[in-house]
């Protein structure tokens, strides 16, 4: 059996989640090759081609698959679909937004976010905002996956495979308008080693900003908040870590003022390391945290600023 | 204009979900269920783009369908997005736990007989956690798709959508009709006036079957067990933060 990996890359540079999949298409089949879709990525194809154990590497220039537009990502997968048993992509927005479009035109069940590959046919995949794991056996003859790139490591480079042009599909009933990327220095929420949240605790958004966006620059980490927090209006929407916010899984994660609802939890417990400051002994937060401080984050954040030199 | 909005009965977000001893599933049993909560976005939206509220024209749309695949208690689901706003419900009732393929294949049958310009849903439900009906739908009607929207505007025969993707937002306009899903951000739900669920009792839910619509929902994936992940124990109390560092910086995450 074939695999085809669908690369995530940001114009220039591939992604690190796309060697994470690369790692999951290997423990399915030795014949993993990778499609990079862009405009003038010839540059991402070349670096996708480094990557260890791929066999070859397609690309599909054109605009409307540069947007990452799902109608023309179909139309670009579909007449390739016939040469493989799998199509995986990370389950990053892009894959999640193409990949079930795509497994739809091919009457196949999609398996999203997997975490775990069992064997050829069989899954492992977080329900339940991962409060419960659901191992499943596809029956379909093709199957598409989208991959959770934090459970996978990284495929090295190594390689080098040949680079083959395929056509580029088009969008015909949607188009691209514009985008607006968010310029920071901190890394992305959703892909960030360290991540410090805030909760309701901190009482006002001036008082989240003075206090987080000094840690998280002395951690280089990324900011994230309880619902709570972003609720009273403290934090921004996007910060939001939780069942209905984002999911991160980072090496460590400081909950600041933050008491540990369930919704919370679910959108954080995957970290390796847990820590809470809280001033609540009681607080469930500490239930789950491998390193708590029974503290006020008014005088343990300046301490920590300080420990941290 | 006529907006379909597709909804599910799910655990309520605020409850914890318990896998069951024998590893087959979940224990919904006396578990409180709700709308699944971007379902909810997706009904107040449509009921906004009904009133004319925030930058939507009056009457952009003129009738809201809500139709749910899924047991008899989900009647109450539907009445909630009556209560919102919606016109009239129609139910599938269903006690099997749809794969979203086969629910993709059932909204279809749907909207061929609904007709509606524009099928306004969540953009996954908190249960199943697939994120995948809304462009299985669009894919099967051969329609465009605007996934995770964060902001919706209608115009031109157009749907103008800002999604919230990685690393900020993207724009994009598909024409109508068209299946976009929604995100948290594109506004907050209202709760139902008592006068509005006093009308909704009166509002028509159809009740129907899935065999009312001839689609094949043969499952492709078999659930081999659910299980419970990995449990976090509570670790260790630190005196301060100088103590706290120094663990970190010996738990080699610092």
């Amino acid at each position: 059996m074939a695999v085809l990996v669908i690369a995530d890359h940001d114009g220039n540079v591939v992604r690190d989640t796309t060697n994470k999949t690369v790692t999951a298409a290997l423990a399915l089949s030795g014949d993993v090759d990778v499609l990079v879709l862009g405009k003038n990525a010839k540059g991402v194809a070349e670096a996708a081609a480094k990557i260890s154990g791929v066999r070859k590497v397609l690309l599909a220039d054109g605009d409307a698959v540069g947007h990452g537009l799902a109608e023309a990502v179909e139309a670009t997968v579909l007449p390739l679909a016939g040469g493989y048993d799998a199509v995986l992509t990370p389950a990053n927005t892009d894959g999640k937004n193409f990949a079930p479009r795509i497994a739809a035109k091919l009457d196949t069940a999609p398996i999203s976010d997997i975490v775990e590959v069992v064997s050829a046919d069989t899954f492992v995949r977080p329900i339940y905002a991962g409060n419960a794991l659901e191992t499943v056996q596809s029956s379909d003859a093709k199957k598409v996956i989208t991959v959770r790139p934090t459970a996978f490591a990284a495929a090295a480079d190594g390689g080098s495979a040949p680079v083959e042009t395929v056509t580029a599909g088009q969008a015909a009933k949607s188009a691209f308008v514009s985008e607006e990327m968010v310029k920071s220095d901190r890394p992305e929420l959703g892909a960030a080693k360290i991540v410090v949240s805030g909760g309701r605790a901190l009482g006002s958004a001036e008082e989240f900003q003075a206090v987080m966006d000094p840690l998280a620059d002395k951690l280089g980490a990324a900011v994230g908040a309880s619902r709570a927090a972003v609720d009273a209006g403290y934090a921004p929407n996007d910060y939001q870590v939780g069942q209905t916010g984002k999911v991160v899984a980072p090496q460590l994660y400081i909950a600041i003022g933050i008491s540990g609802a369930i919704q919370h939890l679910a959108g954080m417990k995957d970290s390796k390391v847990i820590v809470a400051i809280n001033k609540d002994a009681d607080a469930p937060i500490f239930q789950i945290a491998d390193y708590g401080l029974v503290a006020d984050y008014k005088t343990a954040v300046p301490e920590l600023m300080k420990a941290l030199g | 204009m006529k907006v379909l909005v597709p909804v599910k009965r799910v655990i309520d977000s605020n409850v914890k979900a318990r896998v069951k001893a024998d590893q087959t599933g979940v224990d919904l049993a006396n578990v409180k269920m709700s709308m699944n909560p971007f379902d909810e976005i997706a009904v107040e939206e449509a009921v906004r783009l009904k009133e004319g509220k925030e930058h939507h024209a009056a009457g952009t749309a003129d009738e809201i369908v809500v139709v749910s695949i899924g047991v008899s208690q989900a009647q109450e689901t539907i009445r909630t997005a009556l209560a919102m706003g919606a016109d009239r419900g129609v139910l599938i009732q269903s006690d099997a736990d749809l794969e979203p393929l086969a629910v993709a294949k059932i909204l279809k049958a749907v909207v061929d007989e609904e007709k509606p310009d524009l099928v306004l849903m969540g953009k996954q439900s908190i249960d199943g956690d697939n994120n995948a009906v809304g462009q299985m739908l669009a894919a099967l009607l051969d329609w465009p798709q605007a996934t995770f929207a964060g902001k919706l505007a209608i115009g031109g025969g157009k749907a103008t959508v800002t999604r919230e993707v990685d690393g900020g937002l993207q724009t994009v306009a598909a024409t109508l009709p068209a299946v976009v899903t929604v995100d948290l951000r594109l506004n907050t739900p209202r709760y139902a006036s008592l006068p509005n669920i006093m009308k909704a009792k009166k509002k028509e839910i159809a009740m129907k079957a899935v065999a009312d619509y001839g689609v094949d929902t043969t499952p492709r994936l078999k659930v081999l067990k659910v299980s419970e992940p990995p449990k976090r124990s509570a670790g260790v109390k630190v005196a301060d933060a100088a103590e706290l560092v120094s663990k970190l910086k010996s738990a080699g995450v610092l």
